[in-house]
C-alpha cells in the first residue's frame, strides 16, 4: 500500500500530478515509513497543500482537511458534546423514574453524543485510514497547537470524560504553515521537516506541462524563464508556483503564442499582488526581462 | 502507543557516524536532542545508503526543522560526509567549534560586578558619573560614513536588575487588553458553559442547580520594537537596553530590533534571563553601535524580510528612533506607510524633544509623522522610569493633530 523508495514516492506524487523534487520525495517516502508527521514550510503559492491532496488520492485514502485560523479551539478542532441531547437525556432519565447517577454518567458520555471535528474523524478508528491535512497552522494562536501535541506524537485523542480514542491505522499527518509566526519548537520536534522553495527552471517547465496543458510549448519555457528571472528581483512579494500556472492560464486565453510586453504588462496582476511591486516591474523593467526570457528560450 | 517500526538501525558503524554528525550540529549550535538522532538513524536505514542526496535530506529532515538552520546544516554535512577518516574532518569539527563567539577576554564576565557585590557589604550605589553635557548640536548632526563599533555596557548591581523589575511591571501599552477566541472559568462570566454544567448536574443525579460561567480571556498583542541605535541616540543605548531587555522578558511574544546603518534582530539574546550576559551577546552580535542612520533602508528590510512573520495576530510596533536620517529621508514615508498599513497599531517614541517648543522640521521627521498612531515624545529620557511612564500615558489626540499641523 504505502511506497517502498523514494522512486516509487516519486511515481506516486508524479502520478497525481505532483511533480516533487528528490529531496521532497525522499522527505515524503521517509514520514509515510517512519510513520511521523510531515511539516512543509515556505512561502505561500509552493505547493504545500497540494501534497496532502495528491497523497490522499494516491494512497486511495480520504482527506481530512483542517484549515486553521485565530481561537480556533478543541470544540472546533477535535471534538464536541452534543449538550442539547445530553440535556435531552438527563431529562428522559428522570422521567422514567429511579436516576442511577453512576448509569447515567456513564449513559451521557456515551459516543453517540460525541460530535467528531476533523482530528477526532481523522483517527476515528471506524473509519477508513485518512491522510490528515493541517493546514496553514501558524494562523491558528500558539495555545492551539498544544492540542495537537497528543495528536502528532501517538494518533490518539483522549477525551476526560470518554476515554482515549486511538487511530486503527496511523493517519498520514501532513501540517503547512507560510511562516507568518513561528511554530513552536515542540512540534517541530514530533515532524519531520522539509522548507519547500521554488522549483528550479526544470522543474518549473515540468510543473506548467502537467498543469496547463494546452499552453504552447515556446511559450510556456518562456513564461518559466521570465518568472525564474523575477524571483531574482527585489520584490516584495516573489511570485509562486501556482501563480506561474494562472499566469500561464491567463496568456492562453489571451491567445497569446509567445512572450510580449504589452500582454506581460497587462496581466501582471496575475503575477504580482502587489501594488508597488507592479509599478516597479511594468515597462522598462518587464521589457528588458521579456527579451532576456526571449533570448533564453531560443538559445 | 508508538507506530514506529520496531526494526534496529543498520550498522554500528553508521550509527556511529550519525551520532559524531549529530555532536557537530551540536557544536555549531543547532539544537539536536537524542530523539532527533535516533529518527535520523532510523531514517538511513530506510533510504540508499548509497544515494548522497538521499542521505543528506534523510539527515536534513530529521535534525533540522527550522529554515534558518538549513544553511548551517548543508555546510556542515559537506564537511562531516565527505572523507569521514581523513584530517579534514578534524579540521571540519574545529572550525565548526569556533563558531560560537567567545567573549572577549579582556572584559569582566557578566554578573561579576553582583558577585562581587555578594561578597562585600551591601552600599549605597555609586553615583553615575553624568553623561549627558553633550552640545546639542552634537546630538542634531547625521554621521557620515558607517562606523562600526560596538557598545560597552556599564555593568548593572543587583538593585538596578530588580528596579528594572518592579518598573516594568507598571508598563501598559495603548491596545493591551485585547480580547482572544479562548474561554476561562468564571462564575460572573457573560458565557455559559454547557459542558462543565452537565458535568456538574451529575453529581446531583442530573439535576441542574447552577449554571457554570466562562468570559474571555485577553492578553497583550505580540509587541514589535523597532529601536534606533545610531550615534545620535547613542546616549539612550543604557536605558533603552534595559527597556528591551526588561520588557522581553516581562510578556511573551516580543520581537527586538535594532537597526542603524543595519538592522538586527535580537530578540533571542534579549531572551537571556540575566541582563548582563544578554548586553554583552547584544553587543557582540550587533556591528553598527553609534553610527549613522538609515532608517527608510531598516524600515524597507524589516518590511520585507520580517513584516511577514512577525507582524501577524494583530502586532502592535513601537518604534523608537529620533528620526534623524542619514539619506535625506529616503524611501522613508513609502516604507513608513506600507509598516503602518501591516500592524494593528504604530508607536512613534521619540527621546529627541527634550524642550518645548520644538518643531519637527527634520525631513525625516516630516515623513514618518503621518503614519504613525501615536506619537510619543519624550523630553527627559533619563530613567526607565521617564520611558515607561510615557509609553503608559494615555494618548492626547490634540497634541498629536498640533505635532501633524507643524510638521
Amino acid at each position: 500500500m504505502l511506497p517502498n523508495s523514494v522512486t516509487e514516492t516519486s511515481a506516486l506524487l508524479e502520478a497525481g500530478g505532483y511533480v516533487a523534487d528528490t529531496a521532497l520525495a525522499t522527505t515524503v517516502f521517509l514520514a509515510l515509513s517512519m510513520q511521523r508527521p510531515l511539516f512543509l514550510e515556505g512561502e505561500p503559492g509552493t505547493g504545500k497543500t497540494e501534497i496532502a491532496k495528491v497523497l490522499a488520492a494516491g494512497l486511495g485514502r480520504r482527506l481530512v482537511r483542517l484549515q486553521c485560523y485565530d481561537g480556533l479551539d478543541l470544540s472546533a478542532a477535535a471534538y464536541e458534546w452534543d449538550h442539547a441531547r445530553q440535556l435531552m437525556a438527563i431529562r428522559m432519565a428522570e422521567a422514567s423514574g429511579g436516576v442511577d447517577r453512576g448509569a447515567l454518567a456513564s449513559d451521557i458520555y456515551a459516543r453517540e453524543f460525541l460530535q467528531a471535528r476533523p482530528l477526532l474523524n481523522a483517527i476515528d478508528p471506524e473509519q477508513p485510514p485518512a491522510v490528515l491535512l493541517i493546514d496553514e497552522l501558524d494562523r491558528a494562536d500558539e495555545p492551539f497547537e498544544a492540542f495537537l501535541l497528543e495528536v502528532l506524537a501517538d494518533f490518539q485523542l483522549t477525551v476526560p470524560e470518554y476515554g482515549t480514542i486511538r487511530a486503527a491505522t496511523p493517519p498520514v499527518v501532513v501540517l503547512t504553515s507560510n511562516r507568518t509566526r513561528e511554530v513552536h519548537d515542540a512540534i517541530r520536534r514530533r515532524c519531520l521537516y522539509h522548507w519547500v522553495d521554488y522549483p528550479d527552471a526544470r522543474r518549473e517547465r515540468q510543473i506548467l506541462a502537467r498543469k496547463a496543458p494546452d499552453v504552447a510549448e515556446k511559450l510556456s519555457a518562456q513564461i518559466v524563464a521570465f518568472v525564474q528571472r523575477l524571483r531574482g528581483e527585489d520584490l516584495f512579494k516573489l511570485p509562486g508556483v501556482a501563480e506561474t500556472i494562472d499566469w500561464a492560464a491567463a496568456l492562453a486565453h489571451l491567445n497569446q503564442h509567445e512572450l510580449m510586453p504589452d500582454a506581460v504588462d497587462e496581466t501582471l496582476g496575475v503575477l504580482l499582488k502587489y501594488q508597488d511591486d507592479i509599478a516597479k516591474i511594468k515597462g522598462a523593467e518587464a521589457a528588458r526581462l521579456v527579451s532576456e526570457a526571449q533570448a533564453s528560450v531560443a538559445a | 502507543m508508538n507506530f514506529a517500526p520496531a526494526q534496529p538501525p543498520r550498522g554500528g558503524r553508521i550509527a556511529g557516524n550519525v551520532m559524531h554528525f549529530a555532536r557537530l550540529l551540536r557544536r555549531a549550535g543547532l539544537p539536536v536532542g537524542p530523539a532527533d538522532m535516533l529518527a535520523a538513524q532510523q531514517a538511513l536505514t530506510l533510504v540508499q545508503i548509497g544515494d548522497r542526496q538521499q542521505v543528506r535530506t534523510a539527515l536534513r529532515t530529521t535534525m533540522v526543522h527550522r529554515h534558518e538552520h538549513q544553511d548551517l546544516f548543508e555546510q556542515a554535512f559537506l564537511m562531516f560526509w565527505r572523507d569521514p577518516e581523513g584530517s579534514k574532518t578534524a579540521l571540519a569539527m574545529a572550525m565548526m567549534e569556533g563558531m560560537p563567539e567567545a567573549p572577549p577576554p579582556e572584559r569582566a564576565p557578566a554578573g561579576s560586578r553582583r558577585l562581587a557585590e555578594a561578597m562585600t557589604n551591601p552600599r549605597p550605589p555609586r553615583e553615575k558619573p553624568d553623561e549627558r553635557r553633550e552640545e546639542i548640536e552634537a546630538v542634531m548632526t547625521v554621521s557620515e560614513r558607517e562606523r562600526l563599533q560596538q557598545m560597552d555596557f556599564e555593568a548593572m548591581s543587583a538593585a538596578d536588575i530588580a528596579n528594572a523589575k518592579a518598573e516594568i511591571r507598571r508598563l501598559v501599552l495603548p491596545m493591551d487588553l485585547r480580547r482572544t477566541r479562548r474561554r476561562r472559568p468564571d462564575p460572573g462570566g457573560a458565557h455559559v458553559d454547557l459542558r462543565a454544567t452537565i458535568r456538574a448536574s451529575l453529581r446531583q443525579g442530573g439535576e441542574i442547580l447552577e449554571l457554570a460561567r466562562s468570559r474571555k480571556v485577553t492578553r497583550p498583542p505580540p509587541l514589535v520594537v523597532l529601536c534606533d541605535i545610531s550615534g545620535s541616540m547613542s546616549r539612550y543605548a543604557q536605558i533603552l537596553l534595559h527597556f528591551l531587555h526588561a520588557v522581553a522578558n516581562d510578556r511573551d511574544r516580543v520581537t527586538t530590533f535594532l537597526f542603524g546603518t543595519r538592522l538586527s534582530n535580537i530578540t533571542r539574546q534579549l531572551r537571556h534571563r540575566d541582563p548582563e550576559v544578554a548586553f554583552q551577546m547584544v553587543s557582540h552580535a550587533v556591528p553598527d553601535w553609534s553610527g549613522g542612520t538609515r532608517i527608510g533602508e531598516a524600515l524597507a528590510l524589516f518590511n520585507r524580510n520580517w513584516a511577514r512573520r512577525v507582524l501577524g495576530q494583530g502586532a502592535v510596533v513601537l518604534l523608537v528612533t529620533d528620526g534623524l536620517d542619514r539619506d535625506g529621508a529616503v524611501g522613508l514615508a513609502e516604507n513608513m506607510e506600507r509598516l503602518h498599513k501591516s500592524c494593528s497599531r504604530l508607536i512613534w517614541l521619540n527621546p529627541l524633544l527634550r524642550w518645548d517648543g520644538f518643531e519637527p522640521k527634520s525631513q525625516g521627521i516630516r515623513a514618518m509623522l503621518p503614519h504613525v498612531d501615536e506619537f510619543r515624545p519624550v523630553h527627559n529620557l533619563a530613567s526607565l522610569r521617564a520611558l515607561i511612564e510615557t509609553l503608559s500615558r494615555p494618548l492626547s489626540r490634540q497634541a498629536m493633530e498640533q505635532w501633524r499641523l507643524a510638521s
